[in-house]
């Protein structure tokens, strides 16, 4: 008898899924009846929230700036702290591959730490409110940009420092002339990637206590106020989408 | 006067590759010197030990009578200063704007503190916007480098050297990325601005073509041997054929027509 | 030495000119942006620098980790790891009618095309941490709610990349399928899944590796997993057992990284 191997494979990959699937709903509890009582009951959270309490429009927006501010001065904290690491650990620039395997590691163990557990241990130690937020999102994002960058840093045209070494340039005008104009323009770009994703984190740092609008739904989840959730949710909905749109604009323009 | 002598000048790279072997010659002050030879040959290395962005293994190599291979780091950065370089790949900070990379040429004139703080004087400005306009692309001072043609990019490569002020120019295959007619009008370039300003030029290339319409004096290197020297008006494809070890074919001329359009692109 | 005409100081002043006034204009802009955010949090590097001992040692109090608390961790990191796939899993199911209401080749009709795009575009603008917080406060506490939360978040993002990918499709064998009088879902079987299986499947595992993550902090807002210890830990000031559990968590997400690469290599 002739196997059709392809199917067998299949079959076993789709048994194997599955059996992943079974233990998990198994371990969690969850069966089909929960899941249909639970979509429809995401439903009624959401009709809850309208219509959103018009109310709270001027307090959420002033926290939503808030949010906006945090991940300004973070993002900015986090390229300046980046810069200096993102030319350490970019291999083929002459910097020493023990140094170079140093930092990486460095990033990659600040990648892998959490933003919110960073926040609960700022809130921890410079007590609650936005400066917490800033220093969880400041320190949280070295890791990405340092990485994203030294890959630029890795991928520069080596042209322009040889000519201006040719010229007789000392070091600090190679570095200023033929190295940092290639680079400046992608850096700013990955540092805006980095604040649009570092904005979404600003909204939620207020469950723990980090400032911004997170505070407001804190607040008001625990009292089931789900008009003024509404309210939240709609104006995180709208200045997030502005600022990508923003931000993805000026990104393309800069690079 | 002699303004470049080389004196058995060797180069021998990692792995026990001779680059360059014993080669003497002298340049006079003035001069417009074609290095021929197939790809590999040491053009690019003889080239490179002058400014010695590549060291000399052995030999002696005098500018103006000096020898530069004793230079310390800040002698040698005065002495590049003072030499011009030209390349195949224009080696220009796309992103940058044209009269940024001019003024790249003026770096080694200025004091740090000032090219640090992007503060250049007035009169290294000036030098600049002047260079450009010799090569006549004055009004392209504000474009970025990378929204011009390649022949446009390689003189935005001659202004930088020519803002240096140089001695002596070297330029590393300067036509090799652009096509014929405007090969024709940046070789046209380098000459003139060897014959107007009086400055040394060294250029690389293996278009043959070339080599004897634009050169005064044709040198040519086979496996980093100096093969021949001698004025361009004694050689012919014999001659080429002896340096190049083969016969010439189409691909060793440039051609294309010589009167360039004076702006392309 | 050059002898080219000399250029006026009124031209270098023009080249140069235009670069400074875009230089300031940009850089009011910028100082605005930064006064304004700097003085809405109360920005002080004093203060910054004042706090940094008690950050560090509050750092300090986690060494060393204890170790014997890891036995009581299996049950929260099995969990975790059951939140992130069955929200991945959901995700990837629901993801498929969405993908094709939001993709423009497969959807001609302009308002039901708009109408998912723009679904998705909003419910992409809301964190997955601020679903589940919303989701325990509506459903109540438990992984169950951090899963729905995964389940919405893994539909919306797997639905972009998977329909920006279906966009791009080339339509040749739509052609030729049609072309033997195929109906709209022969085709669909035949003519898109092939060219579009690999990137859904690929984007599918890129965010399972997210959601592991994620769920890795669920518990700090009650919904399930590793975190409920966590929250528990901090508030009791348990620094050396949350240490142990960060540490877990750490090995956990290289572990899924590894295997969802190796996962990778297989199926894509």
């Amino acid at each position: 008898m002739k196997i059709n191997w392809q199917l067998f494979r299949r079959i076993v990959n789709l048994a194997v899924i599955l059996g992943v699937i079974i233990w998990s709903m198994e371990g969690m509890n969850i069966n089909l009846e929960r899941i249909a009582r639970g979509i429809p009951s995401i439903g009624n959270i959401i009709k809850l929230m309208f219509p959103p309490d018009m109310d709270f429009f001027s307090r959420s927006l002033s926290a939503m700036m808030e949010s906006i501010q945090i991940a300004v001065i973070g993002t900015t904290i986090a390229a300046i702290l980046a810069f200096p690491i993102s030319f350490l650990s970019a291999a083929k620039i002459g910097v020493p591959f023990s140094v170079v395997f140093l930092a990486k590691q460095i990033l990659n163990a600040i990648r892998t730490f959490p933003e919110l557990i960073l926040g609960i241990f700022f809130v921890a130690s410079y007590g609650p409110g936005p400066l917490a937020g800033v220093m969880a999102i400041g320190i949280n994002s070295i890791g990405m940009l340092g990485k994203l960058n030294s890959e630029i840093v890795e991928t520069i045209d080596r042209g322009p420092i040889e000519a201006l070494e040719a010229s007789g340039s000392n070091r600090a005008e190679v570095f200023l002339y033929a190295i940092f104009p290639q680079v400046l323009p992608q850096f700013l770009a990955t540092a805006l990637y980095r604040f649009e994703l570092n904005l979404r984190a600003a909204t939620v740092l207020g469950l723990v206590g980090a400032g911004g609008i997170g505070v407001i739904l804190l607040q008001s989840l625990q009292f089931r106020r789900w008009p003024v959730v509404g309210m939240s949710l709609l104006i995180i909905i709208v200045v997030v989408t502005i600022i990508d749109y923003t931000s993805a604009y000026i990104r393309k323009r800069i690079t | 006067m002699e303004i470049l002598e080389f004196e058995n000048v060797s180069v021998v790279y990692p792995g026990n590759v001779e680059a360059l072997k014993k080669v003497s010659l002298t340049i006079k002050e003035g001069e417009f010197v074609v290095i021929v030879g197939l790809s590999g040959a040491g053009k690019s290395t003889l080239l490179r030990t002058v400014n010695r962005l590549v060291e000399p293994t052995e030999g002696i190599i005098r500018i103006g009578g000096r020898d530069i291979t004793k230079l310390n780091k800040k002698e040698l950065k005065k002495m590049r200063a003072q030499i011009g370089m030209i390349f195949q790949n224009f080696n220009l900070v796309n992103r940058s704007r044209v009269v940024r990379n001019v003024l790249a040429g003026r770096l080694s004139y200025v004091p740090t503190w000032r090219t640090m703080l992007g503060m250049f004087p007035l009169k290294d400005k000036e030098i600049a916007l002047s260079a450009l306009e010799r090569v006549r692309i004055g009004e392209k001072a504000n474009v970025r480098a990378d929204h011009l043609s390649g022949g446009q990019q390689q003189r935005v490569g001659i202004a930088r050297a020519l803002a240096q002020q140089p001695q002596i120019i070297l330029a590393d295959e300067p036509v090799a990325s652009l096509d014929p007619p405007t090969s024709h009008a940046v070789m046209k370039d380098l000459r003139r601005i060897n014959k107007e300003d009086n400055i040394t030029t060294l250029v690389n290339l293996h278009f043959i073509d070339l080599a004897q319409e634009y050169g005064e004096r044709i040198i040519g290197l086979r496996d980093g041997e100096l093969v021949f020297d001698g004025p361009a008006s004694e050689v012919d494809e014999g001659v080429f054929e002896e340096i190049y070890g083969r016969s010439i074919t189409d691909d060793d001329l440039r051609g294309g027509t010589q009167v360039a359009p004076r702006e392309e692109g | 030495m050059p002898q080219g005409k000399k250029v006026k100081a009124q031209k270098v002043a023009r080249v140069f000119w235009v670069d400074r006034l875009k230089k300031l204009g940009a850089l009011v802009i910028i100082a605005f942006i930064y006064i304004w955010s700097a003085r809405g949090v109360g920005f002080s590097l004093l203060e910054i620098i004042r706090e940094l001992p008690s950050f560090f040692s509050l750092l300090g109090e986690m060494i060393p980790p204890n170790w014997a608390y890891s036995r009581r961790l299996i049950a929260p990191l099995v969990e975790t790891i059951q939140i992130a796939i069955l929200g991945s899993f959901f995700g990837a199911i629901l993801t498929i009618p969405l993908t094709l209401l939001a993709a423009n080749n497969v959807t001609r009709n302009k308002y039901i095309y708009f109408f998912a795009k723009g679904l998705m575009n909003i419910f992409r603008t809301i964190p997955e941490l601020l679903y589940a917080a919303i989701l325990v406060a509506g459903i109540g506490l438990g992984a169950f709610s951090g899963m729905l939360a995964i389940t919405i978040f893994s539909t919306v993002v797997i639905a972009k990349l998977t329909s920006e990918s279906l966009e791009a499709i080339s339509y040749g064998p739509l052609e030729a399928l049609q072309a033997v009088g195929g109906n709209k879902l022969q085709m669909i079987r035949y003519a898109v899944v092939p060219q579009i299986l690999p990137a859904y499947t690929s984007y599918s595992l890129y965010v399972f590796e997210i959601n592991i993550r994620v769920s890795t902090v669920l518990g700090l807002v009650g919904a399930g997993g590793i975190g409920v210890p966590l929250q528990t830990s901090l508030n009791l000031f348990r620094y050396q057992n949350a240490s142990m559990i960060i540490l877990v968590t750490f090995i956990l997400v290289m572990a899924i990284d590894y295997a969802s690469t190796k996962l990778r290599e297989v199926l894509v």
